[in-house]
């Protein structure tokens, strides 16, 4: 590891001042996937800037009824919050789903959505990665990529977005806050994270400095059952192979709104608009259900290896939705 | 690429610069430790090579397999993920904190009475684990896989609950089955 | 005076003592390689080879060597010289060539970890590149059979005349099984803290072999082996990966010679992807030729695997194959390819685990062709004696651990027919396969010291990895001594320690337990003679069983097994999970049940882990394996481990050594995954034959 300052910022705007237009500077939170990039070589700052004593760590209801989620929020204090767990409760399985315990009690909400991709090239800075260096090639395409994107990847990069939490919250249609030079902004969810496109280096839309400062979760305009579905291959501490958050609402055999985003399957979380559309209206039943994951998986690009994803992401939204409309 | 060649090795962008510390005070086991350390050190090798506290393991050095887990303030983390730098004035305990005097904590006698481990590497952070898991449980914490009423009472650890919660600490001995027996003792 | 009831009196043996280390354990004081700190130290931090095949042209040290605290940049040209190894993996900056992407090719020595790591990274390394096949195929060109298999088997054997039969067969299954490399993984990866003191050398080293790594590694540096001690009294884990010293050790007592100072050397998780073995590939072919009734005529197995460019291992993966079944015509062939890979090496099992797998799931494929319970089938081919050898068996009872099994698991009601029993939403099944592992002992020392105090002490470089080798020993010696084990102290782990075999081939408490119990004997008949009195230096006596040991075998000797395993599987996802796991072993005298149990148990659940989750990717680009982390390489962790059970059955054989024991460490993971494959099968009726059995082998 490079050696680096570490300066601890006494509040957000002196956070940015420091880093905006720096990029040898970063910001640390809970550090778990920050640190991991630093021992592996992948992330070589000169200064950290360590946010986690002034994101705030608080979730609070705000006047309209939605809860604001402070960045610096503790993934297993927001997965434990009464609150989240009653009006979101998509929300606390996704955060639930990730990591392990230990991980989660360090992870912050604003670190988790800033987490990089598993890619395993992009972790080995032996092997050439478009995203960590760019103009030097993606060698998954060719390579092993059984983990990596069937959806809305580009040549120059397959990566997949490996948070959990992020699903749910493109999902929810989540605001995110945001603290930068020219001062506080908002990037609706799931608007955070980019496609790769020629630029598979930025991985969302923030720029040098901008400092995530909360997550806004409203309450969905409509009533419905929620579920965050992972599938992995191992039963726990593992990233998804493909996860689905949805969000249904049936009455009288009819889908009347929905929710879903697909997690593991691109760069970014999914959000299925497509089926979306394809559902709003239509019978609550497996075929239609099946239809609009078709429609959604259409577009799908999957590499040799990596085929088994698009039935696999098509079965799990099917089984989700069925699961949901039989609970309502 | 044959006759091809290559170059491997970062070329650092400037003369490296020299290490930069900083001076903090550690809480460690209920004991003061005021340290100057490098801010790369993480707290896993700050315990163990500067501390002499070499009961939480080195098992992967990235956050993937727990053997380094220790209590943060009560909370089990990763200290392999955790630079020093970062906790000045924080408290730590290790596996070497859990016993009280020469008692043993009732997780110590349990995982040795129910042979929760063959080769011992992974035990300090199973236990300390176990630790946070009861704590996490008693304060109602959900796992997934609780069937969650959104009450946030207790949790009741039986061995789904305990199995879920324990995956972040990898055994490669396949001690688990006797693990979950050990806590599923100690939790009732 | 010191009384001993004698042998017989005490029956410590047979009784779950609590591990008599486990104090140490829980409460962190045990102390592991890397944690060794001598004065003066220094911290090693290993270069890895970015090529697959070439050889290094030159290093630049420059940038490495203007960090703070950097005491030494080594390579080849700069490396001090070794003598030749036997063992090309050990020659370690002893060439400019690279065999395997991943290999050392350079160290830094630096006064703080922080520093080292980071000298390593800024360190330059130049190649020329030469082009590298690193692909397993069967009909690899480069295939050739090996002289012998691991560790002196033949290659290749054959009875009767396997291709009439197949030809004449009523019933024949022909399939192709492959098995992935996978990597040991112990929890602490390999570790050493090297010390030099003149020409003596003392390694702190997380290895299977006291003595074995002093009696290799000593030659190298020109060392008679007296000078050079190895001190491993506690060891995390090995499962075969630090059975035989490899690089990372003499990296470390290199470095610290060209450093003069005590290294520490950890090998990082990622580099025990590269340095220090794995589980070779497999590609297996097996051919089963039956009549209706599902009584084998012939049995043909066809191994293809992998070695590296600088040493050849041979995995014995056909032959458990020349034992498991009776049948008048037979082949077993092992062909090698060796290419620009890491060196294979041992891994749990090696042979029986990945040959097995491919043997019990054909025989789960007969039974079915055949319409025969998978059980009775067994039966139906038990061999009378050793096929190969026509020795008898001194012992054989896999016919009634399957039986035990069928009971206790309730296989009595199953339906034979796949895919149709959906339970919670899960397809369910149940699988059935056989497990064996060989009998092996090799000669040890030992001494026993009976103190004044009343106490003994029994001396043996053996070392406890994890399988309860301290505990089993102390067990063995308080019996033949005829005390409680609470007065008996044993040390092992330092190859000061009288001269043992290693751990590995599930020896340990057959051999070591051997020497043991010589000692012991000879310090109660030299008690005897002193009538008992005890001066207060001790009396101390030695016994060696190297006469003992060896010669020629009169019975074909091997542990057997019957695993079980229920799964559920996802219909619409593939995720498997396995539901029950239960073991029945047949392994001779259980010297502690608590501790054989957690051996057996914990060699199943690394078996359900080969099963369902663990592969080795190999990188063709680059010539690496790519999952390098426990992140992307699975192993189960605690929530794929539902119930696991294992138990065992009495067995009195008395033609195995003086405490009638089979070897246990590695019969556990022996048919596990053909269980869990047939299980797979019977759940949903698709045959996956080829490991691990993951979401996209099953997802339609």
């Amino acid at each position: 590891m490079r050696p680096f300052s570490y300066l601890r910022a006494p509040d957000a705007p002196s956070a940015v001042a420091t880093a905006a237009g720096r990029p040898d500077t970063m910001y640390l939170a809970g550090g778990t996937n920050l640190v991991d990039l630093m021992r592996l070589g992948v992330a070589v700052p000169d200064v950290l800037v360590d946010v986690s004593g002034i994101a705030s760590g608080t979730i609070e209801e705000t006047g309209d009824g939605a809860l604001l989620i402070g960045a610096g929020v503790r993934n297993s204090d927001l997965a434990a919050d009464p609150l989240v767990r009653r009006r979101h409760p998509l929300l606390s399985q996704a955060v639930l789903a990730g990591a392990s315990g230990q991980i989660r009690n360090m992870a912050t909400v604003g670190g988790n959505l800033m987490q990089r991709t598993r890619c395993p090239y992009f972790q080995d800075v032996t092997k050439p990665c478009n995203k960590r260096l760019p103009g030097t090639g993606c060698p998954a395409r060719a390579g092993e990529h059984r983990n990596l994107a069937i959806l809305g990847h580009s040549d120059d990069c397959v990566a997949t977005h490996p948070s959990d939490m992020a699903v749910a919250l493109a999902a929810l249609g989540a605001i995110v806050h945001v603290e930068g030079a020219e001062g506080p902004r908002t990037v609706p969810m799931p608007g955070l994270h980019r496609l790769p496109g020629e630029e598979p280096e930025r991985d969302t839309v923030l720029g040098q400095g901008e400092l995530i400062t909360a997550v806004e979760v409203s309450p969905l305009p409509f009533p419905g059952r929620s579920r965050y579905r992972k599938v992995r291959d191992r039963a726990s501490f593992a990233f998804a192979v493909v996860s689905v958050a949805a969000v249904l609402d049936v009455a009288d055999g009819t889908v009347r709104d929905c929710r879903i985003a697909f997690g593991g399957v691109a760069h970014a979380p999914w959000r299925a608009e497509t089926a979306e559309a394809a559902l709003r209206g239509a019978a609550a039943t497996e075929a239609e259900f099946t239809r609009a994951a078709e429609a959604e998986l259409a577009a799908a690009r999957p590499l040799p290896g990596n085929a088994f994803k698009v039935p696999l992401a098509r079965n799990v939204l099917v089984r989700t939705l069925v699961d949901l409309a039989e609970a309502s | 690429m044959n006759g091809e060649t290559h170059i491997t090795g970062s070329e650092g962008p400037a003369p490296a610069p020299s290490p930069i510390t900083a001076d903090l005070v550690l809480s460690v086991n209920r004991e003061r430790h005021p340290i100057t350390v490098d801010t790369r050190e993480t707290l896993l090798d700050t315990l163990r090579e500067r501390l002499g506290l070499t009961g939480a393991k080195k098992g992967c050095d990235h956050g993937q397999c727990g053997a380094c887990t220790v209590l943060l303030d009560g909370r089990r983390v990763k200290s392999c993920l955790t630079l020093t730098v970062t906790l000045d004035g924080r408290r730590v305990v290790t596996v070497e904190g859990l016993a009280d005097g020469d008692g043993l904590h009732p997780l110590q006698t349990a995982f040795v009475e129910h042979d929760a481990f063959q080769c011992g590497y992974c035990t300090p952070g199973q236990l300390c684990s176990a630790v946070g898991v009861l704590a996490e449980a008693a304060a109602g914490w959900p796992s997934a896989v609780t069937r969650d009423d959104g009450t946030g009472s207790g949790v009741n650890l039986d061995e789904e609950e305990i199995r879920e919660r324990m995956s972040g600490n990898l055994c490669r001995c396949g001690a688990y089955v006797n693990i979950v027996a050990a806590i599923g003792e100690v939790a009732g | 005076m010191t009384t001993l009831a004698g042998p017989g009196a005490a029956s410590s043996v047979g009784s779950a003592l609590d591990r008599v280390e486990g104090l140490e354990k829980v409460t962190g004081r045990a102390k592991y390689a890397y944690e060794y700190a001598p004065d003066d130290l220094v911290y090693a931090a290993p270069v890895q080879a970015g090529i697959a095949r070439g050889e290094v042209r030159a290093v630049d040290a420059d940038a490495a060597l203007k960090l703070p605290g950097v005491i030494a940049a080594i390579w080849y040209g700069n490396a001090p010289r070794l003598a030749p190894a036997e063992n090309a993996e050990l020659s370690v900056l002893q060439s400019r060539r690279v065999a395997y992407r991943g290999q050392y090719v350079a160290v830094v020595v630096a006064e703080t970890l922080e520093n080292a790591v980071e000298a390593a990274r800024l360190l330059r390394v130049d190649y020329d590149v030469e082009e590298h096949d690193v692909e397993l195929r069967a009909d690899h060109p480069g295939m050739y059979r090996p002289e012998r298999v691991n560790p002196v088997y033949p290659a290749d054997t054959e009875q009767g005349d396997p291709d009439a039969a197949l030809a004449a067969a009523e019933v024949v299954v022909d399939e192709v099984y492959s098995t992935p490399a996978e990597h040991n993984n112990p929890m602490e990866p390999h570790a050493t803290v090297a010390v030099w003191d003149g020409d003596g050398l003392t390694l702190y080293d997380s290895t299977q072999g006291a003595t074995s790594v002093r009696d290799i590694v000593a030659p190298l540096f020109g060392l008679p082996p007296g000078n050079v001690r190895v001190v491993s009294p506690h060891v995390g884990g090995g499962f075969g990966s630090k059975g035989t010293p490899l690089s990372p050790v003499v990296l470390a007592a290199l470095a610290a010679k060209h450093a003069g100072r005590p290294v520490k050397l950890a090998v990082t998780r990622s580099q025990m992807f590269s340095v220090i073995g794995y589980r070779t590939p497999t590609i297996q072919r097996i051919r089963l030729g039956a009549d209706a009734r599902g009584h084998l005529g012939v049995i043909v197995h066809d191994v293809f695997e992998q070695s590296s460019r600088i040493r050849e291992f041979a995995e014995q993966t056909a032959t458990p194959t020349r034992m498991m079944y009776a049948a008048p015509n037979r082949r077993t062939t092992h062909r090698l390819v060796r290419l620009d890979v890491p060196t294979p090496s041992w891994m749990r099992a090696p042979g029986e685990a990945p040959g097995m797998f491919a043997l019990e799931s054909a025989l789960d494929e007969l039974a079915f062709a055949c319409g025969i319970d998978p059980i009775e089938l067994r039966v139906r081919n038990e061999p009378e004696t050793d096929p190969e050898s026509g020795l008898p068996f001194s012992s054989r009872n896999l016919v009634a651990c399957m039986h035990e099994g069928a009971r206790r698991f309730g296989w009595a009601d199953r339906d034979p027919a796949p895919g149709v029993r959906l339970r919670d939403g899960l397809l369910v099944g149940t699988g059935v396969a056989a497990s064996t592992y060989p009998v092996y002992r090799r000669p040890s020392k030992a001494s026993a010291t009976a103190l004044a105090d009343g106490t003994f002490t029994v001396r043996i470089a053996a070392m406890d990895i994890g399988t309860g080798a301290r505990t089993a020993l102390t067990q063995i010696a308080a019996d033949t001594l005829g005390v409680p084990p609470g007065l008996v102290r044993v040390e092992i782990g330092d190859s000061a320690l009288p001269d043992a075999s290693l751990a590995g081939g599930s020896m340990g408490t057959a051999s070591w337990g051997t020497a043991v119990v010589r000692a012991c004997e000879a310090l109660t008949a030299a008690l005897r003679e002193r009538d008992g009195q005890v001066p207060p230096d001790g009396v101390e006596v030695s016994a060696d069983t190297a006469r003992e040991i060896g010669g020629e075998r009169r019975f074909a000797q091997h542990a057997f097994g019957a695993q079980f395993a229920e799964v559920g599987v996802d219909p619409a996802t593939g995720e498997t999970r396995v539901l029950r796991l239960l073991g029945v072993f047949a392994a001779g005298r259980i010297v502690n049940p608590k501790t054989a149990r957690s051996q057996f148990v914990g060699g199943m659940t690394m078996g359900m882990s080969m099963a369902l989750l663990e592969e080795s990717v190999m990188d063709r680009e680059f010539g690496d394996y790519l999952n390098h982390d426990l992140a992307q390489y699975h192993v189960a962790a605690c929530a794929d481990v539902r119930d696991v059970e294992a138990v065992w059955i009495e067995e009195d054989d008395p033609h195995l050594n003086p405490m009638g024991t089979k070897g246990i460490g590695e019969i556990g993971i022996v048919g596990t995954a053909a269980a869990v494959a047939n299980a797979v099968h019977h759940a949903t009726g698709v045959r996956v034959r080829d490991l691990p059995i993951r979401i996209d082998r099953l997802v339609r």
